[in-house]
Parts: structure tokens; sequence; C-alpha cells
């Protein structure tokens, strides 16, 4: 399968060149402001989550750069695979999962509790990719040839949304169409699904769990219910909008160490982070992030081969995403779904999946011109 | 696969476009999260910022320290004793369940008081302090603190409360404190403003009357908490402010004499000085230990209290309602002689009893005292002379002299919230209130201190206090206060009012001197009570007789000594209607149940030759006045009059703060 052509001949000094230095600076920069923002919800100390988030970051991020000089051709040939592997794991984690707060997500792998859901984000994107790679553009539109594409994203998605963990599926759901879309799906389908969605709205809401449905209705009132449902939100606008312009100091976010901010190690991360920083330290933030999803664009840009371009570029929007819904949920315009701030929120799976996908843009980079037949 | 050339140029322009179009939607949507973020951050940050102060800082309101009782002569008569306390953090305890055992073990706590405190744990959180034992004993205390290094979580707290040091001798005038209940609170915003749980508030008395300069102000402590409301650290302290100490006019030695007088029996004592109208003494009996209040009264004390058929809760001398009898008469004749219906000279033939209408009206003396005019019959108390007196007169015109001397409204305005009114009738108050007419009958009746009319022991100690000042109206008070107006100014301005009477009466002067005599204050101050001061001398000195010549009524109890003889009339008042039986069988008082007794009632002023004070003695089914109160007084008198020169000093010196 792998052909002999002359970027497998590239030395190892040449491979390092061609590393993406300005994508791994801000990769890397948002890792030391993870492990300081953790430092800061453990109250000013090195304790558990502090420990072991830096530990995480640093290994995921050796294990990206190591990932890195595997071929492109590597990922192309092992796209199925990966896919069905973390599917796999999936269905274990339906059988014999660990429960955690109400939710079967966990799989115990001894040297490290793997969250599948969390790795399906991405190899929902690596498997279309490849199944995209080979499609016709006059095909991709073909009903026959969507059904495949619509199982391979079904399947993952109700095996999420039974854990339940209606934030993931929803990612997980929005990282697929996202490929789909890139692919070249007619728009039709989007308006149809879509309208689908809406009809079917209200199904769907009665097969949610009781405190799914209130984190909708109360994303719509928070102020109903200030002390159950709607507190997390209020919460969290509180510390936001009290750092100001330039926050509140590290270390000093009252919100966070006082403990009025729920999940603050995982998905309200970006709160505690603003509460001290303000709102230069959040735009900061957020540029840098904009920057990785950027450079990522940029190697889309200009590598040779659809997969890595296909791939390239919906990682980048899926990524965004992430950023995004993580956002917007923190500051009240979304209702509160457990999805976690890539490389910021406290969680070992979630580091793993965005390293690897890291990892995979990396290698397209360095093979950009790689040719995959 | 790029042998197809066209279609992977197909290819790579849809997803060059299709990208492009995210990348636009990535830009409007990560502008729009900064923009929410400068919302939130820039535009509405004062009011995060307030809510985030607001979410983690708590004030803690200390109780405020109260302000202590002194009497005239600076002891202090309601006071914060310094008491152990045993408090429990629950939170910081690692073996509740063992602590409490090992506590119940050392203070020796029954099953029921352990209870309490297991259930009171419960309902409060566990951050809270529980308060274990509100007042230990030093030995409880000291034992604690030798086992304290095993009770991890307790602490031995050193804490203020209210005492009474004089127990039983203050009861009704200062009341007692307890802790504040919801009405208290709403009626209250001083209360409300300064409460804590726990505080302790007035319940009755002066410490009700006196609650806002008692109270003094909450210390507070700024604490920062964490979202469960648990204290992190203390922000600021601010010191409270102890309320204001207050002296009264009590004189503690002669209210301990009162009590004591009172003993095992039901009555009031009042004694006032006639000029300041300064509460010398003011007692009701029988009374109790306030201190029993102070942390909850056990069931048995309390019921012990509620039963007694004495009645120990009411303030006899400001709540009781009492037949003045025949403490009225010295006004009776007074409003007879001020009204021009009798002249001194004027006799009436006593026979024991007078008929009218058919009706038989008894005299005391079932033999008659024989041909009576008004000083004897002042003096020896003539039933029969008063009727007639009383027929002559008319209820109505009793009424005014009464009103005007001070019975029938109360004596402090609103000091004591269960000061009763009393009764004084007249024809047009029956016709009002009863719906019918008057009878001539009820007049005579009135005419020696029974029917109607109720008095309430301070009432006559005031009536008594404004008859022996030659007839002035005095303000009674029981709160001392620095620069006070003394005997001296008060008596010359009651001269100024005597002369001013005088000028007014005089046709020949000018209606100028007149308003202007109107206007002036030490007019209105001490009112004149009298129409002729010829009258009031004379029923004073009727008084005297009563009380200092043989036939007197209260011969018995007289003092020669010049420095501390007395004038006073003696009382029985009926307490049931005699039938013709029993007046026949001519019981003694002993003799009959105790409920059918009769009041004793005394009322009394000396020194006589300058008279300064003025007492009413009520002993309620204790007989007759002149076996049972008469002689309270002489006691009392000695004691007053002894006690004189040592208040003087405390006036002259300006209440010195001892």
């Amino acid at each position: 399968m792998f052909q002999r052509t002359i970027t497998n001949q590239l030395t190892f000094f040449q491979k390092i060149k061609s590393f993406d230095f300005i994508l791994l600076l801000c990769i890397f920069l948002i890792g030391l402001i993870s492990c300081f923002s953790m430092y800061s919800t453990d109250g000013g100390e090195i304790s558990y989550h502090t420990k072991s988030h830096v530990v995480r970051f640093f290994v995921f991020f050796l294990m990206m750069l190591v990932l890195s000089f595997f071929n492109i051709r590597f990922w192309h040939s092992t796209g199925y695979l990966f896919y069905l592997i973390v599917l796999g794991f999936l269905i274990w984690a339906s059988f014999y999962g660990i429960t955690a707060s109400g939710s079967q997500r966990w799989i115990n792998l001894y040297f490290i509790n793997l969250q599948p859901s969390e790795l399906m984000k991405v190899a929902i994107i690596v498997c279309f990719a490849k199944y995209y790679h080979r499609t016709q553009v006059s095909d991709v539109n073909n009903f026959k040839n969507l059904l495949l594409p619509i199982g391979i994203l079904i399947i993952p998605i109700v095996l999420v949304v039974s854990q339940p963990d209606l934030g993931t599926s929803i990612l997980i759901a929005l990282s697929g169409l996202v490929v789909l879309w890139l692919a070249g799906l007619n728009i039709k389908y989007f308006v149809y699904s879509s309208l689908f969605f809406v009809v079917s709205m209200p199904f769907v809401i009665a097969f949610l769990k009781p405190y799914q449905k209130l984190r909708i209705l109360t994303f719509f009132n928070p102020d109903k219910d200030p002390l159950g449902a709607g507190y997390q939100i209020i919460q969290s606008k509180i510390a936001i909008g009290s750092g100001g312009l330039t926050g509140k100091g590290f270390l000093k976010g009252t919100q966070s160490y006082l403990d009025f901010l729920p999940e603050k190690h995982t998905d309200f991360i970006f709160t505690l982070f603003s509460e001290e920083h303000g709102f230069t330290g959040s735009v900061f933030l957020l540029v840098l992030y904009a920057i990785v999803v950027f450079r990522i664009l940029r190697i889309g840009s200009f590598v040779r081969s659809y997969f890595a371009k296909l791939y390239c570029y919906s990682f980048a929007a899926a990524i965004f995403i992430y950023i995004t819904v993580n956002m917007s949920m923190v500051l009240g315009l979304l209702p509160i779904v457990g999805s976690p701030l890539p490389i910021m929120s406290y969680g070992g799976s979630s580091m793993l999946a965005t390293m690897i996908g890291f990892s995979i843009v990396m290698s397209a980079k360095i093979y950009h011109k790689q040719l995959i037949s | 696969m790029i042998s197809d050339g066209d279609t992977s140029f197909r290819k790579l322009n849809t997803i060059n476009r299709r990208m492009f179009i995210i990348s636009a939607a990535k830009v409007v949507i990560f502008t729009g999260i900064i923009a929410r973020l400068f919302s939130l951050q820039i535009n509405e940050n004062k009011k995060y910022l307030t809510l985030s102060d607001k979410n983690r800082l708590r004030e803690w309101k200390l109780p405020p320290e109260r302000g202590e009782f002194l009497d005239f002569f600076g002891n202090t008569i309601a006071g914060n004793l310094k008491v152990y306390q045993l408090h429990i953090v629950p939170e910081q305890v690692e073996d509740f369940k063992y602590l409490m055992v090992r506590l119940k073990d050392i203070l020796d706590l029954d099953n029921s008081q352990f209870a309490k405190i297991i259930k009171k744990k419960n309902s409060q959180k566990p951050w809270e302090t529980l308060v274990v034992s509100e007042n230990l004993s030093w030995e409880q205390f000291s034992k604690v603190n030798f086992y304290l290094h095993e009770l991890v979580g307790a602490k031995p707290v050193l804490s203020v409360a209210r005492s009474y040091p004089f127990k039983e001798n203050f009861t009704h005038v200062l009341g007692y404190v307890a802790q504040a209940s919801e009405s208290d609170l709403a009626n209250n915003e001083i209360i409300k403003k300064n409460h804590v749980p726990g505080l302790r508030v007035g319940k009755i008395g002066l410490e009700k009357a006196f609650e806002n300069d008692l109270i003094g102000s909450n210390g507070v402590q700024r604490y920062e908490v964490n979202a469960f409301g648990k204290r992190i650290n203390q922000i600021d302290f601010t010191a409270g402010k102890k309320g204001k100490n207050l002296r009264l006019t009590i004189d503690t030695e002669v209210q301990k004499l009162c009590n004591e007088l009172l003993k095992d029996k039901a009555g009031s004592i009042s004694v006032m000085d006639i000029y300041t109208g300064d509460i010398i003494a003011m007692h009701s009996s029988p009374s109790f230990d306030p201190n029993l209040f102070l942390y909850g009264i056990s069931h048995k004390d309390w019921k012990n209290i509620r039963q007694d058929p004495l009645k120990p809760l009411i303030n006899k001398t400001v709540a009781g309602l009492y037949s003045p009898g025949s403490t009225i008469k010295p006004l009776v004749a007074l409003s007879a002689l001020e009204n021009d219906v009798i002249s001194p000279k004027f006799t009436v033939r006593c026979t024991g009893k007078m008929e009218m209408y058919g009706q038989n009206y008894h005299c005391w003396k079932k033999k008659g005292h024989g041909y009576m005019n008004l000083r004897n019959a002042i003096k020896q108390s003539c039933d029969t002379y008063f009727y007639e007196a009383a027929r002559k007169l008319g209820v109505d015109r009793l009424e005014e002299t009464s009103l005007k001397f001070g019975l029938g409204k109360k004596v402090f305005q609103d000091t004591f919230i269960d000061e009763k009114k009393g009764l004084v009738p007249s024809t047009k108050w029956k016709k009002d209130n009863l719906g019918i007419g008057w009878v001539l009958g009820e007049t005579l009746i009135t005419g020696i201190g029974q029917g109607y009319i109720q008095t309430t022991p301070l009432q006559l100690c005031l009536m008594t206090a404004q008859l022996a000042n030659g007839g002035y109206e005095i303000y009674p008070r029981i709160k001392a206060e620095k620069n006070q107006e003394t005997a001296e100014q008060i008596k010359l301005k009651m001269k100024q009012a005597a002369v001013q009477k005088k000028e007014n009466e005089n046709e020949t002067i000018s209606p100028v001197i007149k308003a202007r005599n109107f206007f002036k204050v030490g007019n209105k101050d001490h009112k004149v009570l009298y129409r002729n001061p010829e009258n009031i001398k004379f029923v004073l000195e009727a008084m005297w007789g009563s009380t200092n010549e043989v036939m007197g009524t209260s011969y018995g109890s007289r003092i020669d000594d010049k420095k501390y003889q007395f004038a006073g009339k003696t009382g029985t008042a009926q307490v049931k209607r005699i039938t013709e039986r029993q007046r026949e069988l001519e019981l003694k008082a002993i003799d009959m149940p105790y409920e059918d007794r009769d009041h004793a009632l005394y009322v009394a002023f000396g020194p006589y030759k300058n008279p300064r004070y003025a007492l009413s003695i009520i002993v309620e089914h204790g007989g007759s006045g002149s076996t049972t109160a008469a002689p309270m007084a002489k006691k009392l008198f000695k004691l007053i009059i002894d006690r004189h020169e040592e208040r003087e000093k405390i006036i002259k010196q300006n209440l010195p703060n001892i």
C-alpha cells in the first residue's frame, strides 16, 4: 500500500524543519495557560487536578510530536480501522463502562480511564475524510452513497446519547456534518434534515432525561430557578462579568475559589480564566485559538491530497465548534450541555483526542506533498 | 487519482468554496463571542461585580450589650452577668456522638436536656454554632476545661446574660427580658434592626418601656463566605455600642422593705415624692425571681407562678384595680368643701346606719359614732357622715375632683404597658356604658369608696401626694436624670402658680397680666388643683388627726417623733356584699374565707410638719386598713425619712456616677 515517493525520503531534520512552529507554539501556550488555570482551580496549590493535568498535557503533547512523524498515508489507510476501534470502545462502554454521576461514559483501560466518545469526535472526521477521498463529486449527492455515511454517523451518536451524554453526541454530530458539508453534500439535505430536526424536536425532548430537559428550559430563563438549574449559568455570568477589563488577578477569582462556580475544572474553565484575567486575557486566549484554527486551515490549503485537505478543513471547523460551543455556553448564549474547551479543560480523553487530531494535521503539514491514491 | 482532472478540480472547487463559507461564519461567530465578552465584562462589569460581592460577603451581627438599670444611689439592679457557655460547631467535630456522650457525662445532663440539644443540632446548619449550655456553673465550666483535650470541637465561652441581683424585689418595676418574639420584631423597628438569633428583649415593665434606650447596637463582623455559606475569613469588624444605662428614682432599701412587709401577702406598696413625683418604691406582691426567665423557665416553676392564687404575674401597683374604700374620704371631703356643699361645721348624727328609700346604708361602726363634724368624720372614718356628704355633693362633682387629683387616668402615660386607667363613675358614664340611669344609692356608696369606683394603688399614692403638697399637680417620674427639676424648684413653681391663681381671681387685675399668667410655663407645669387652699389644709389636718389623735383610725400606728410623724387615712374595701345576717354575726376577718375578706388600704404622707413623701398600701384580703396596712406605713416612714438625707446628698451632687 505504501508507495515510495519523494516525500518518503525526507530526512529527520527536514521533517522537523517542516513542523508548523506557530501552530505548535500556540498549542503549547494554551497548554501552559491551562496548567496555570488548573493550578488556580485547585485554590493555588499543586494538588490532584493540577498534577494530572500537567502530566497529561506534556505526555500527550510529546505523543503528538511523535505521531506527527507518521506519514499522512498511515492515517488514510487506518481511517476505517480507527473508527471501528473507537466504535468498539463505545459499545464496550455501553456494556461494561464505568458509571459516574449518572452517566456510563468511561472504560477502564488499566492505565487510563478512557472516554471513547471524545475520541469519536476525531475518528468520525478521519473516517469521513477517507470515505470522501475516493468518492466522485457527482456521487456525493447520490442517495445510495449517502446511506453509509448516515449509518457511520448515527451509530455512535445513538450510543453516546444513550450513555447519556447529550453534549458530546451533539459535538460528534456537528463534526460529522461539517465533513459532509465540505465534501459537497447538497445544501438541500441540510435544509431538509434541519426541518426534520425541528419537527421531531418535541418527540426528542420527550425522550430526554429530566435533567437534560431542565437544562434546555433554564437556558431560556435562568432566573426562574436561580438556586437550582439556572445556578450554573447565573454564577458563570457573574464570574465573567465581574472580571472586568483586566480581571481580578491570578488566583484571586472569588467566584471560583469560594466555590460559587460549578464544574470549574472542566466545562467552566474559561469562566475561571475570564474572571481572573478579564476581557484582555479572554481576548488573548481567543486570539490564540483563532491562530490555531487559522494555521490548520492554512495547512489544509496547500496539502496535495484531498484526504488531508478535507481532514484539515473539517478538523479546523470542528475545533472551532468545540471552542465556540463551550464559550457560548459559559457566556449564557447556549444551554448548558457538557462540552469541554479543547486543551484547557480537565480530562484525559479530550486531551488525547485533541492531540491526535493535531498530530494528523501536523503529519499533513510534514507530508504535504504526499499524494494518496 | 489525479487522472480524472476534471472531477478532482470540481471537488477542490467545492471544498474551497464551502471552506470559505464556513470561515466567514467563523469570523461572525468569533466576533459575536468577543462582543458578548465585551458586553458582560466592560458594559455590565459594575452590575456583575456587585453581584459577585453579594455572593461572597456576609455580615454577621453580634448581639448588642444591653444597658443596665441602676437604682437612685447607683446600685445595679439589672446588670449583665458574665456567664459561662458551652458552644459546639458540629462541622469541626470529628465524632459528634462520642462528644455528646462525653459531655452528657461531664455536665450531668438528663435525658430530656440531651434530647433537646440533639434536636437543636439537627435543626441548624453544620457550621452554625450549637449552644449546648447557656449557663454553666463554675464547677461544670472548670470540668469542661479540664477534659477539653478529649472534647474536640467543644468551646467553653464567656458570654453575658441579664441578671437581676435583687431577684424578686424589682420584678414588676423592671419586668424581665426573654428571647425576642415575632411580634417584638414586628412592632419595634429598633429591635428588628439589631436583632440576632437569641437576642433578649424586654417583655414587660421598664425593660420593655425603655427598650430603645437599653438595646444598644450590634457589632458587625464582615466575612468572606463560600458558596455553602461557610466563613472563610474575616474582612472587618465594627464594635457595637452598649445600650444606655438607666438610673431609676427608686431606693432599693425602701423597695426591699416593701417586699418584706408584703411577704406572703398579695398587695402593693407605692411611695412617691410629693413634689418631684419621684417613685421611691413601687412593689407588687407576691413577686417572683425574674432570673428564672433568662434561659427559659422550667415547666414546674412556670406552673407555680401561673397557678399561684395570689397572682404574682400581675403588677398590682399599676394593673390592680381596687375599690379605694375610706381612703377616698379626704377627697370626698375636699370636693364637698370646694363646692361649698358643706362647711367643716356641718354635723351629721351617726346611728350606725342610714336609711334611704327603704335601703339601709351601714356605717362600719354598728353602734354609730353619734354627732360627727367633718374633721371627726374623717378622723374616725364615719361612713354615715360621708353618705350624707356624698348625697349633698352628687357623684358628678365628686368625679370632677377625683379626675383632677389623678384618679380615672393612667399615672404613667405609656411606661407600663399593663397600666390600667381605673374608673371614676358619673351619671353620664353609667348612662353611656350601662345604659341605665344613676341611682342615688350609688352616690352614697361612691362617697365611701365602694361601688363602681376603681383605682390602682399608684393612683391613690398620686392622689395623696397631690393633696399633701398643698393641691398642685405633679408628674410622677421613675427615670432619674441629671439636671432634673429638684423639689425646691418645683415648690417655687407651685408658689408662683398659687400667686398667679390669686392674681387671676382678683377682678381688678388687668387682662394683660392674666393672659401673661396663663401662658407662663410655671402656671401650666404644676396646675393648682384647689379653689381654696384652706380646704386642702383642713383635710390634711383631719388626716393628721386620724393618725395622731385618740379615736383616730390609725392612732395605733402613729409616730410621736415630729421628725417621722405622718398623717394618713385608712381604708377597708369590701370585696363582697355583706348580708344582714353576717352583719349580726360581726364576723372577724380571720373567720371568713380568704377571698371574702376585705382589702386593707392605707394612704399617708409625711413628715407631717414639712411633708415630702406620700405612700399608698394595699393588702388584698388583709382585713382592716387600721390593723394590717397602717402599721406598715409606720415602718416605711421610719426608713423613708431616715434615707431622706442620703437622697438629698445624691441630688446635690447631681447624680454622680457611682
